[in-house]
């Protein structure tokens, strides 16, 4: 374990030039390509690709979040597209709130509400004419509700494959819910339709710039909280739980509010992804937060490489870039593609992308301490 | 309240010979002018255009006539004008049933008898009342019973109308509610009076009593009827947790032989389930029909040979090497999962579905308004043979010993020469085949779907998590419960609230036992 800090270290001052440079690129040059050469410049970046890269940061955001409880902490959560989710509908709720009378009934109410027969704007959705409240609801709720079912999980040593079905089956339960047309919360078809944000005109290009730049702040943001904590004495903490849970247990830590913390951490990461998701992509569905897209999520982490934090970007960002080309030309093999994706990267190439890469090219320090892939197998599992 | 069920039912009596004389009178009363002495002069006379000849041929035929008559009938309708064919129908429909009520089989007695309720002649009174002593099978005695009170319902006399409503009460007929409702008026609604002096103005006591009568059917029907729904309820609870045991128990014992969660697990239950299917075509392809209701006998060691030999080859292929690294297992497997899902629907498309065998079709009635379905109680017995099976297996033989001994400590196992590579590949595939078993009974309730196994997933992984590990009561229990729970709740609040409770009731069991109901007992801090 001394040996990996020291490493880490001496790596801090190497880690942070590509970190400049890429956000360089992201923050400056993209934005840049694409307000600047005509549309028939080869460098052009158009509409499209920069609301669909925005897109792909957004996810990386929840991608740094699941690395920090999965790669870092060893917990495997299958259900943050829950998290995603909240966020994604808080926002979502405003915008449908800001549509105001241009909605196609022209009544106040949301379409959808309309539809069902509902007179009065239910209580819970109040809250949410305010922009600031709703972009403050979908950091706390999510975490709140991260806050609340953690502790439970947690208190009563829930761990391991256990952890995961658990959350699973909350995934299940909050599609089955957000699907009701009772909630309403749009049943099916989720929350679409939207016109502004902050009385900003969404399908401008302008404003998706602006979304595409915030989405790039935060993700540089959460970037750097996620790798303070994890070189913080909270992280090294959170490293030994991944290792051997018990002897932190018996060294007189309480790996229970370190785990309760790191997941009400990464819940939040995943409720800012959904923020930033929603205004750009124009559409929330229960669709997006179910069991399937939860499970998607962690496998961005795998492909990128887990235990590091550029590597759930570069995964999360790989994999829907490989998804939208791949949906788009084949549909009937991506789910082939995804399928034979997870198992590959547990069975080839556990440390995923960033392992492949420092392989490769040797260059790039290893890290000692591993990610937990190639513990013995006695230490992990007594039977 | 004794007295008056007495005059009840002396009125009872009296009007039942009543209506039956009347019946008598129509065939009796015509012989005056223009009897027809013989069937076949009847049958003459049928073609007459003197309705009220017409009229007498048809009583007669209705009266005496029987199955003998009925191509003789048909050949008349057949090539008749419109008036015989109007004339002829009611006496084929009174005489195909007349012919079904004296059949052999109780179950084409039952239906002539539910039919006759509906055909409105006098005449299938006196049959009914005929048949009615005679009758052995207690189901079908109480359908005669039933209908004759329907069709004293719609007799004119208060008197005969109030004491068939309390004997249809007493009946608890479920058909009788929408006649009951109409005699019940206005103040249907239990716990309202009836509205005095509305519209038409007081009621005469007779009809009051009728109205009265049939209130008290009413509110007895419906008492009953929460009843019967209950016990169904319980009984489809139960059904489902057949299913989900099925699905369970591979999970279980492969979770705690190996430590392995299995997310493919549902898809073997669809690999079972389109096993099934294929036999099915088979059949249907190759072999006489009149065999065909015997493939799902066939389906059943199908559906756990395919399932179980994938599992091999997927033990084979691939958990092998990913023992003791439980997360990784259950994304592997995931990954599985989605490619059989969408190989299956490459495959076989969208939606097929398979043919119940016949012998499995209908149901068991145990109560009124209570019938067992053949299909679910051939899964429960299924689910229930399987548990001893396992029971057995694990439990009274040298395999069972070993994989027992595996599960409890793999090392020391291993040292004492058992081998615990084979052991785990032949748990696995006896696992992945009892999905496969699930799947098979999953075919009679539901159709065949690429999708199926993710239906059932994550409530069979809830009863593993619940139940607790390497226990094969928790199992049990827990699926039990889980699979209860969720068609109790389902009535009262939906089934995706029903579904939503039972994870906040897992997630708050778990605080009081972490490691699920039944435990194998140790000195370790943590498993």
């Amino acid at each position: 374990m001394a040996e990996s800090e020291i490493m880490e270290q001496g790596r801090e001052s190497k880690e942070g030039l590509p970190f400049w440079l890429v956000g360089f690129f992201l923050l400056i040059v993209l934005p840049l390509l694409n307000v600047l050469p005509g549309a028939e410049s080869p460098l052009h970046v158009s509409d499209f690709t920069l609301n669909l890269f925005g897109k792909f940061l957004a996810f990386a955001i929840l991608a740094l979040g699941l690395d920090l409880i999965w790669g870092y902490t060893g917990i495997l959560s299958l259900g943050h597209g829950v998290f995603f989710g909240l966020g994604a509908y808080a926002i979502g709720m405003h915008m449908m709130l800001s549509i105001g009378t241009e909605s196609v009934y022209g009544s106040a109410l949301p379409d959808f509400m309309v539809w069902n027969q509902v007179k009065d704007l239910p209580l819970f959705w109040k809250p949410f004419h305010s922009a600031w409240l709703a972009v403050a609801a979908a950091i706390l709720v999510p975490t709140a509700f991260a806050a609340i079912f953690g502790f439970l999980a947690f208190r009563s040593r829930i761990k391991g494959v256990y952890f995961s079905i658990i959350t699973q089956a909350l995934a299940l339960s909050a599609w089955l819910v957000f699907n009701r047309n009772e909630t309403n919360l749009g049943g099916t078809n989720g929350l679409t339709d939207f016109k502004t944000l902050f009385g900003l005109r969404l399908s401008e290009p302008g404003t998706q710039r602006a979304l595409y730049v915030a989405t790039v702040f935060c993700l540089g943001a959460a970037y750097l909280l996620c790798r303070w904590i994890i070189k913080s004495r909270t992280g090294k903490v959170l490293v030994a739980i991944r290792d051997s849970e018990q002897r932190v247990l018996f060294s007189g830590y309480s790996p229970a509010n370190y785990k309760l913390f790191v997941f009400v951490v990464s819940a939040a990461l995943a409720g800012l992804a959904g923020a930033l998701y929603v205004p750009q992509v124009g559409i929330i569905t229960p669709a997006q937060i179910g069991v399937l897209p939860s499970i998607e999520m962690v496998i961005w982490v795998a492909v990128g490489g887990r235990g590091t934090l550029a590597g759930a970007v570069l995964g999360a960002v790989g994999v829907n870039l490989g998804r939208s080309i791949l949906t788009n030309h084949f549909p009937e093999l991506w789910p082939f593609f995804l399928g034979g994706l997870f198992i590959a990267v547990v069975l080839f190439f556990p440390d995923g992308c960033v392992g492949l890469l420092r392989k490769l090219g040797g260059g790039w320090p290893s890290r000692k301490a591993g990610n937990g892939l190639d513990k013995p197998l006695a230490a992990s599992d007594p039977r | 309240m004794k007295l008056l069920r007495i005059a009840m039912l002396g009125m009872l009596v009296l009007g039942g010979t009543v209506v039956a004389g009347a019946a008598e009178e129509p065939t009796t009363a015509p012989s005056a002018q223009a009897a027809p002495v013989s069937l076949e002069q009847a049958l003459k006379d049928l073609a007459s255009e003197d309705a009220a000849v017409q009229d007498a041929a048809v009583q007669l035929l209705i009266a005496r006539g029987d199955a003998g008559l009925l191509p003789k009938l048909e050949a008349m309708r057949a090539d008749g004008d419109r008036s015989l064919r109007m004339a002829i129908k009611p006496v084929m429909d009174l005489l195909k049933n007349k012919t079904k009520l004296a059949s052999s089989e109780a179950e084409d007695r039952r239906s002539a008898a539910a039919d006759m309720a509906t055909l409105g002649h006098p005449i299938v009174l006196v049959w009914l009342e005929a048949a009615r002593p005679m009758e052995q099978d207690r189901w079908v005695r109480y359908t005669i019973e039933e209908s004759i009170g329907l069709i004293k319902l719609a007799s004119d006399d208060p008197a005969v109308k109030a004491a068939a409503a309390t004997k249809l009460g007493e009946l608890h007929s479920q058909n009788a509610v929408p006649a009951l409702k109409e005699l019940a008026g206005p103040a249907a609604i239990p716990g309202q009076e009836p509205a005095i002096g509305s519209g038409a103005g007081e009621p005469s006591p007779e009809q009051a009593l009728v109205a009265k009568a049939a209130r008290e059917a009413i509110e007895r029907i419906e008492t009953w009827g929460s009843w019967t729904s209950a016990i169904e309820t319980l009984f489809r609870g139960i059904s489902l947790s057949s299913v989900l045991l099925l699905m369970a128990l591979g999970l279980a014992i492969i979770f705690g032989l190996m430590g392995v969660i299995n997310m493919a697990h549902g898809e073997f239950m669809m690999l079972g389930a389109y096993a099934t299917f294929l036999t099915q075509e088979g059949f249907k392809a190759l072999l006489p029909p009149g065999l065909f209701d015997y493939y799902f006998l066939l389906a059943l060691p199908c559906s756990f040979l395919a399932a179980g030999l994938f599992g091999l080859l997927l033990e084979a292929s691939l958990i092998r090497f990913l023992y003791g690294r439980p997360l990784e297992t259950l994304l592997a497997t995931w990954g599985v999962s989605l490619i059989l899902i969408q190989g299956a629907r490459v495959v076989f498309g969208d939606l097929t579905s398979v043919v119940a065998p016949s012998w499995l079709s209908g149901g068991m009635q145990v109560m009124v308004g209570v019938q067992l379905p053949y299909n679910r109680l051939f899964i429960i017995a299924l689910a229930s043979v399987c548990v001893l099976g396992i029971y057995f297996l694990l439990f009274r033989t040298g395999v069972g010993l070993k994989v027992r001994a595996v599960m409890q400590n793999r090392n020391m196992s291993a040292c004492l020469a058992i081998p615990t590579r084979k052991v785990d590949a032949y748990t696995f595939a006896f696992g992945s085949g009892l999905a496969g078993l699930a799947g098979c009974a999953l075919t009679l309730i539901g159709n065949v779907e690429p999708g199926l196994g993710q239906n059932y997933i994550v409530d069979s992984f809830m009863v593993v998590v619940t139940g607790g590990v390497g226990k094969l009561a928790g199992t049990i229990v827990a699926s039990l419960g889980i699979g209860g729970l969720n068609k109790l709740l389902e009535p009262s609040f939906g089934a995706v609230y029903g579904k939503v409770f039972i994870l906040v009731l897992v997630v708050l069991f778990l605080q009081w036992r972490p490691s699920g109901l039944f435990t194998i007992k140790g000195r370790h801090v943590e498993s």
